[in-house]
């Protein structure tokens, strides 16, 4: 311990500042999800970049919060206004969660640091289901005794939204059950007891790799990126997208990094300038490729413009679905 | 054999000296994060993380898994002589441990608790070593419906099994549900019971309902009786180990049931909370003494202690082989390993078989330190009962209020505690038991998601819950269950017209 006692007074005596501001205290950064989830695997993946680096002096905590659907954490941050040591990360919750629950939230009380990478779902059924593509589930929900189930996380969220868009589109009803991660809509989906789940790649992974689930296609308007061999002999760049199978819907889930509201110019530049570096490392692009996210940094204006257009597509897909909060 | 000479590798590698050197931190420091009452496993583990970065994934997974067997430990040793549970599943411990304790056996009892803990967790190795491929498969035969129905079973079995009236069991139970209702609805997505209220918004969190209802209550009963607490004189010495011990084998048939429901229960997702109130409430009814459970009996602690621990032990199973984390330590342990870029899952056993299995052998070290190391502290804890009782409740009241506040820096959550403290003092004053409310408030909100997500799939049909061989047991197993004791009852109490002492004894 007394290295790194040395380590976090050092450079204030000896090296130049290179910012206006710095971190004097451990920064906490608040998961508003729990542990082991994907935002959860991000801030300790960044976490882990920062320390290795050594991008601050000082020490990293990451802290869940995941009561009422991120609220907590949410409500947290709005708490700390003024306080320069803390981040959250944060997902389209940011807006989704007061929308759905009338909290008193909103995103531009917080102070917006960077925008590190958009997360994509896809369509998944289990591996020895008969669907060939999305098409063919389709027709089996068209033609089922009750609504097909489909597995996804959370009520009136992201999954939710997806399987909305489904009924619209292709004009059937499904049943969709909200479970409380998107590890557990996996594990029930490999176990059959749901027909299909609306996953981000990061979370049917693992159960893709062990020949339990397989993906029919991608809610995006492009195929993704990544062309490294994945598991079947197929890549997530294989992977066709839901619009050309008759299925013409497609969503992204921002992931980002704010601070508390009241915050200093020079703060918030000092973190700003942090997760550029951290989006450079090649540990982060490793991350990328893992969990198959579409890099895409923001920082500054592009992200502001950004979350205002992300908030009002958010706000009309959750007036559609009825789901915002009465 | 290959798996075999893979273990056989694995205990080359946590054996190296540096090694068993984190075992011995490890295990101490999780003691010290068990015995604080709020700061728990999940939260040690998650606050020590970050130093295992540097390490490597081996000795770091040796590290953290003997903190968490440390802190498994150390949950007793509270519940034992203060009767704060620190965490969940060492509830049903402080039915008989506390008692013993304030009957001057307050040594005996850690032996035993120590002991069963170390038994439990030694089958649930044992399983994992030798079934895990088919375990991992069973698991996945769960779905909403199969997750009701265990939950179902641990209801039922302990309406049925209580000696307590079961009235009061009853009422005890739906209290408990309702407190579990509060909060964010994970189907529906609303906001219940709130009133507008952003502290309750995050439900009423299991850790300061406990705290309140057994900790700061125990002080107000003892406070009550004129602080005359019996700071009992017990010789203290490590013969206590060797006596106690040398009475345990006696007591075969119960360390068995618990082990394997422990399994059961840690493998099924039902969690070691579930498994230490069945392996009570099991033992409550078939043991030869079952009528002094809750007056100080050693299978009490027994019971619930090698069920407990079997069955935390067992929901690492899940965890390694499919990426569900059983338990709230394990989903922070799970988190770890992604971090060291291992992705739990099926492939893991494939793909990592070098850290599987030295994970596996550090599971056998680690919990064998762990009992060498907390037997060795015996005497110290079981001195701390010979300080008088006007001394240590203040200090015991100022933990609970710290514990209460760092769950979620909360000054709020301290006026639940001292909220749930009087609501406990009511409780036992009243003769209310105050199991099945903390039972209702852990499992109440799974069991309510489960039934709903159960009957969404199912167009709302009630066929989903005996729709295949495995949810029909289930089902017939909890309402048998239920009924054994209210039938017990009715068939006793006919007898006692001619036999009036049998009716006595079932009560």
């Amino acid at each position: 311990m007394k290295h790194h006692w040395l380590a976090a007074v050092l450079p204030l005596g000896v090296v130049a500042p290179a910012f206006a501001w710095e971190p004097t205290k451990p920064i906490e950064i608040v998961v508003p999800f729990s542990a082991g989830g994907a935002s959860d695997q991000m801030a300790r993946t960044i976490q882990g970049i920062i320390q290795k680096h050594q991008f601050t002096t000082q020490p990293i905590i990451v802290v869940n919060k995941p009561a009422a659907g991120g609220a907590e954490g949410m409500l947290d941050i709005q708490k700390s206004a003024g306080d320069p040591h803390k981040l959250i990360t944060t997902s389209s919750g940011i807006f989704m969660t007061p929308m759905a629950t009338k909290l008193a939230l909103n995103w531009t009380d917080y102070t917006p640091v960077a925008m590190l990478a958009q997360d994509s779902f896809l369509l998944w059924v289990n591996a020895k289901a008969p669907y060939k593509s999305a098409g063919d589930l389709i027709a089996a929900a068209k033609g089922a005794a009750t609504p097909l189930k489909i597995g996804g996380t959370s009520s009136k969220r992201e999954d939710n939204l997806i399987v909305f868009a489904m009924e619209k589109v292709a004009g059937t009803k499904f049943a969709y059950i909200p479970y409380t991660s998107g590890g557990q809509a996996s594990t029930q989906l490999s176990g059959g007891h749901v027909e299909a789940n609306t996953n981000n790649p990061a979370e049917d992974l693992a159960n893709w790799r062990g020949g339990a689930t397989r993906p029919l296609c991608v809610f995006a308007e492009q195929k993704m990126a990544y062309t490294e061999k994945v598991a079947d002999g197929q890549s997530w760049a294989d992977i066709p997208t839901c619009a050309s199978q008759g299925l013409d819907v497609s969503y992204q889930m921002l992931r980002g990094m704010f601070m508390p509201g009241k915050v200093s110019k020079d703060q918030q530049a000092f973190y700003t300038a942090m997760f550029k570096k951290v989006s450079e490392t090649p540990e982060w692009k490793d991350y990328l490729a893992r969990n198959a996210l579409v890099p895409d940094y923001r920082d500054g204006e592009a992200f502001v413009t950004f979350l205002k257009a992300d908030e009002a597509k958010h706000a009309r897909l959750m007036t559609e679905a009825g789901f915002m909060a009465k | 054999m290959d798996d075999f000479s893979a273990l056989l590798a694995g205990f080359q590698v946590a054996l190296s000296w540096h090694n068993v050197g984190f075992m011995a931190v490890g295990v101490i420091l999780g003691i010290i994060v068990g015995v604080l009452p709020g700061l728990g496993g999940p939260n040690g583990v998650a606050i020590l993380l970050p130093l295992t970065f540097g390490m490597d994934p081996t000795s770091a997974i040796i590290l953290l898994s003997s903190i968490y067997w440390g802190a498994l430990f150390g949950g007793a040793i509270t519940s034992i002589l203060f009767n704060i549970p620190g965490e969940a599943w060492s509830v049903a411990t402080t039915f008989d441990g506390y008692p013993m304790a304030v009957q001057g056996k307050a040594a005996e009892a850690l032996t035993a608790a120590f002991t069963a803990s170390f038994i439990g967790a030694l089958s649930g190795v044992v399983l994992i070593t030798f079934v895990a491929p088919l375990v991992a498969q069973f698991a996945l035969r769960f779905g909403p419906a199969e997750f009701f129905a265990v939950f179902l079973l641990t209801f039922c079995s302990f309406i049925g099994m209580g000696r307590e009236n079961r009235a009061k069991i009853i009422a005890s139970l739906c209290i408990g549900f309702l407190l579990a209702a509060v909060g964010l609805d994970s189907i529906s997505g609303d906001l219940r019971m709130t009133f507008g209220s952003t502290e309750l918004m995050r439900g009423f969190d299991f850790l300061i309902v406990v705290i309140g209802l057994f900790g700061v209550s125990e002080i107000l009963l003892t406070v009550e009786e004129g602080l005359v607490f019996k700071g009992k004189q017990a010789r203290i010495d490590l013969m206590v180990v060797l006596r106690t011990w040398a009475g345990l084998p006696r007591y075969w048939a119960t360390l068995l049931r618990s082990s394997i429901v422990g399994m059961w229960m840690g493998v099924t997702p039902g969690g070691a909370i579930a498994a230490s109130f069945m392996g009570y409430g099991l033992a409550k009814r078939f043991s030869k003494n079952g009528k002094n459970f809750g007056k100080g009996e050693i299978e009490g602690v027994l019971a619930p202690e090698t069920a407990a621990h079997a069955a935390g032990t067992s929901a690492l199973l899940p965890m390694l082989a499919l990426g569900i984390p059983g338990s709230a330590t394990a989903a922070v342990l799970l988190g770890g390993l992604l971090v060291w870029g291992l992705q739990p899952g099926p492939m893991l056993f494939v793909e990592q078989k070098d850290f599987v299995w030295g994970l596996i052998a550090s599971m056998y070290l680690g919990n064998l330190a762990g009992l060498v190391i907390v037997l060795a502290t015996v005497p110290v804890f079981a001195a701390v009962m010979r300080i008088p009782f006007s001394f240590v409740a203040p200090v015991i009241l100022i933990v609970c209020a710290i514990g209460a506040y760092t769950i979620s820096n909360s000054t709020f959550d301290i006026w639940l505690m001292l909220i749930f403290g009087v609501v406990g003092y009511v409780f036992k004053k009243l003769d209310y038991p105050l199991a099945p409310l903390v039972l209702a408030l852990v499992l109440g909100d799974r069991a309510e998601d489960a039934f709903r997500q159960a009957l969404l799939g199912s167009g709302g049909s009630l066929n989903v819950f005996w729709a295949n061989g495995l949810v029909g047991t289930l089902v017939v197993l909890a309402l048998l269950l239920l009924f054994w004791g209210p039938m017990g009852d009715l068939i006793a109490a006919l007898r006692g017209k001619n036999h009036p002492k049998t009716a006595e004894a079932a009560e």
